[in-house]
């Protein structure tokens, strides 16, 4: 079951992809990098046994489960492991495609506590598309053994997201990562990401495309990030974009877009 | 002591700092995604049989790379 045109095309993705069916509080997605511990974080949330294994594209397509956390019912979406959203692998489509159309209540980016520096450019990307993030640094006890400190305070400080250390694993830090998870699909805490901010000639085309997008798409899908990739000439996002939103919508942005390259 | 060469011509065994990449569009996307920014040290790991590709450890992560591919990253040799 993956993103088929009939499961989430236009006429249903109202429906199944927004999931805000009476089923469930809140939908959650799971993104991060291959290797991360995704799936088996997954696995502990949910009680589940999704086949975990170590081969690239192995979650290729997303993978659904359910957990209740105080009293309220949770869908998590685990989405492929992917470095980036931004080149276009079937993965990353999947990925970006879920965390910009479906729009899930919150967005856990799972982190390799071992090797952070590798991992902080699909959190920035993401928390490009959405402000609802969770940062969640896994592994750690594995980074404890290679004698590496993460000071949790100041990466949440810096990146103006929540972040949990967690060992999903041993189940270590698990109730302070539903805590968060809570926080945020929940709307108790409003994460104010940290943006990278462009250089002068793109953050001035941004400032002219921007509120044209947000006429043409709305409120829902963040503007300046559809501004970004429309200035990056994406093509397949166009093409996303004709499959999930509203004919209208995507009828009146695309000449909009076509003018921002001109 | 600055010799600007490709990745690909790197031997294994050998660390290099990436001075730019050549790459445009979407292969250019992927190795920035991959790390692969101006300042990264990069570790030649080892070749297969044939050559091609070339595994690197870039940023604590081992990736393979075509040598059409690595030819496109720009590095110094770094000892």
């Amino acid at each position: 079951m993956g993103l088929t045109y009939q499961s989430t095309g236009k006429l249903t993705s109202r429906v199944t992809l927004h999931t805000k069916s009476a089923t469930y509080d809140y939908v959650i997605a799971l993104a991060g990098n291959p290797n991360t511990g995704k799936s088996t974080l997954f696995n502990a949330l949910t009680g589940l046994r999704q086949h975990t294994g170590n081969w690239p594209g192995k979650t290729v397509q997303r993978a659904e489960g359910t957990f209740q956390h105080n009293s309220r019912q949770y869908k998590i979406i685990d989405l492929p492991g992917t470095y980036s959203l931004l080149a276009n692998s079937a993965d990353e489509e999947v990925a970006r495609d879920f965390i910009c159309f479906a729009r899930p209540d919150a967005t856990i980016v799972v982190v390799d506590a071992t090797c952070l520096e590798r991992n902080l450019n699909l959190a920035l990307q993401v928390m490009e598309i959405t402000s609802k993030v969770v940062v969640c640094v896994n592994l750690i006890d594995e980074a404890r053994r290679k004698k590496i400190r993460i000071d949790i305070n100041k990466l949440s400080n810096r990146m103006g997201v929540p972040v949990v250390a967690t060992a999903a694993r041993s189940g270590e830090g698990l109730p302070r990562l539903l805590e968060a998870i809570e926080d945020v699909a929940g709307g108790c805490i409003l994460p104010k990401p940290k943006l990278v901010r462009y250089g002068q000639m793109v953050e001035e085309a941004v400032a002219w495309l921007e509120p044209r997008v947000r006429d043409a798409v709305g409120e829902d899908i963040n503007a300046r990030w559809l501004a970004l990739r429309l200035l990056d000439g994406d093509i397949n996002l166009v093409k996303a974009m004709e499959k999930y939103l509203n004919d209208r919508e995507a009828v009146t942005v695309i000449p909009v877009a076509r003018e921002g390259w001109a | 002591m600055s010799s600007i060469t490709t990745l690909n011509r790197m031997s294994n065994g050998s660390f290099a700092l990436v001075t730019g990449i050549t790459a445009e569009g979407l292969t250019r996307r992927r190795l920035l995604d991959l790390g692969l920014v101006p300042g990264t040290k990069v570790e030649v790991i080892r070749r297969s049989p044939v050559g091609d590709p070339i595994a690197f450890n870039i940023r604590g992560a081992v990736i393979a790379l075509r040598r059409e591919v690595a030819g496109q990253v720009l590095v110094t040799p770094w000892n």
